[in-house]
């Protein structure tokens, strides 16, 4: 059972708390985008079999979004943050560079 | 190779059984294939065998990661049926559920296809609305199914709780050909056949990378090397993202785990299979007398081949309100499989930008009762370089034109 912290209230939250939400970071398309751009934010989502950045609620808790970084193949958590941010804070890469050397950086 | 039958036993008896021949071979990669696909389980053994058999190609290799029919096919909880709502989905779910039918004959090889009928029940007003409407679409399509009563119900299955305090059974929907099959038997039989063909399953060899040269696919690495090909088919279901992304391309699919798990061998006491969406449950009775019982997805990203806790506990909670005979039942084995899931629940069968290199994945939750089906199609669109009717419209660029395939029924859970 994965345990994420909430970088907002502090619970160290079990799965059943939780709601997943999927790829983090994402730039949202609209009217005006290109059918490519809109079918990649849709569908074409990020599917790493390693290092991946995601979103999760705290629904049974304080109710926030946040973003976590997760191992997909091992279910390692490399740390949790707030969502109010465009890209991993240089805290989180650095600890995700800390357990997967070859990992190969955000992209 | 041999052929099995009643003469085979009787020829074995005589010699203390030392006559049987291995089912399939197990060569070293030749230098260059016609074909190559990538992923010896039932889609990708099923593939070949009909690439062999319908179109006389042959000299084709299997290349499996791990061991034969050791991923999904291996894993799932074996139901096979035809029930779709969309034209599209009942065409190529109903091809396989009657190349099932006779599939053991055509392979010459037990696969147990057991025809015992597959109910899904009706336990909201929206169910039976969605249900009635399955069955006039099936009734248009020509897959056999009925709506049938709360009382049909009960004398189908006189273990299950028609009365439940939560949600009372308001009717199904039953389609008396689908059932259940041997999952095993199925690789193996396909393998068996393959080899019989002159065709090479290579066990043990991962592919680590895609070759291509001017926009075409020249050969692929692997752990046994560098192997060329003509042309290629990846058929891998979970690790179809990654295999794609050594290809060159991406693909609208999610990796998610599904588990499943079975009791303790039980005497005979249902003989069919049932399936209640609404508080996501699913069960049937194997040969064995064990339960075998369908769990949910979880809800991220995933890779590891084990499930949740939460959702073992969820799945018995459910069916312990369906079946109220089981609570006292001991779980014997738990696992979990990575299904590739799409957006719109639908398989891609698909050309992709590489000219000769075509992809059959995103089945999801529901892939083993499509494995015939799947392969024939998948055969055709290697053979021909062009998809034929029944996998026309499970292209891969239907997300970027709109062209869903929605079969919500087949999100997370029941398939």
């Amino acid at each position: 059972m994965l345990l994420l912290e909430c970088p907002y209230c502090g619970v160290k939250a079990e799965e059943t708390e939780l709601s997943p939400g999927y790829e983090a970071h994402l730039k949202r398309y609209g009217p005006g985008s290109t059918d490519e751009e809109f079918e990649a934010y849709m569908f074409a989502r990020k599917n790493p079999k390693g290092v991946h950045f995601e979103r999760w609620r705290h629904t049974y808790g304080c109710g926030k979004w946040f973003l976590a970084a997760r191992c997909t193949a091992t279910l390692e958590v490399f740390g949790t943050y707030p969502a109010q941010v465009g890209e991993p804070p240089a805290e989180i890469i650095e600890k995700i560079k800390a357990r997967r050397p070859d990992w190969k950086g955000y992209k | 190779m041999r052929r099995y039958s009643v003469f085979a036993i009787a020829r074995e008896a005589l010699r203390y059984h030392t006559g049987w021949e291995r089912a399939w071979k197990s060569p070293a990669p030749k230098a260059a294939y016609d074909a190559i696909i990538v992923g010896a389980g039932g889609h990708g053994l099923a593939t070949a065998y009909y690439l062999g058999k319908n179109y006389g190609i042959t000299n084709v290799a299997i290349l499996e990661k791990g061991w034969l029919g050791g991923g999904n096919t291996g894993r799932n909880t074996t139901i096979i049926r035809s029930n779709y709502l969309q034209d599209s989905s009942a065409a190529i779910y109903e091809k396989s559920r009657s190349l099932y039918e006779t599939l053991s004959q055509d392979l010459n090889y037990n696969v147990m296809f057991s025809p015992r009928g597959v109910m899904m029940l009706a336990q909201t007003h929206h169910e039976v609305r969605g249900y009635m409407r399955t069955a006039h679409a099936n009734a248009l399509q020509g897959v056999q199914t009925e709506f049938i009563t709360p009382q049909r119900v009960k004398e189908l299955c006189p273990i299950l709780n028609i009365e439940g305090p939560r949600y009372p059974v308001l009717g199904a929907l039953w389609q008396a050909r689908g059932g259940t099959g041997r999952h095993d038997a199925v690789a193996w039989g396909y393998a068996r056949a393959c080899s019989d063909m002159g065709m090479d399953i290579i066990q043990q060899c991962e592919v680590t990378g895609v070759r291509s040269e001017g926009g075409k696919v020249v050969g692929v690495e692997t752990t046994k090397g560098y192997i060329g090909t003509k042309k290629l088919g990846i058929v891998v279901a979970g690790h179809s993202g990654q295999v794609a992304e050594m290809a060159g391309f991406r693909l609208p699919v999610e990796a998610v785990a599904l588990q499943a798990l079975v009791s303790e061998p039980i005497k005979p006491c249902m003989d069919i299979v049932v399936m209640a969406n609404t508080v996501h449950g699913y069960m049937s009775q194997s040969d064995k007398g064990e339960m075998v019982i369908g769990g949910g997805t979880d809800g991220f990203n995933n890779y590891t081949q084990r499930g949740s806790f939460h959702h073992i506990e969820e799945t018995l909670r459910a069916l312990i309100e369906t079946f109220p005979i089981i609570s006292r039942l001991k779980m014997l084995r738990q696992w979990g499989g990575i299904v590739d899931m799409t957006g719109d629940r639908s398989p891609i069968i698909s050309k992709t930008p590489l000219g000769n290199c075509f992809i059959n994945c995103g089945w999801g939750t529901g892939g083993f009762k499509a494995i015939p089906g799947s392969g024939w199609a998948m055969a055709e669109l290697m053979a021909k370089g062009e998809p034929g009717p029944l996998a026309a419209e499970f292209d891969m660029w239907r997300f970027k034109e709109g062209r869903f395939i929605d079969e919500s029924v087949a999100a997370g859970v029941a398939h």
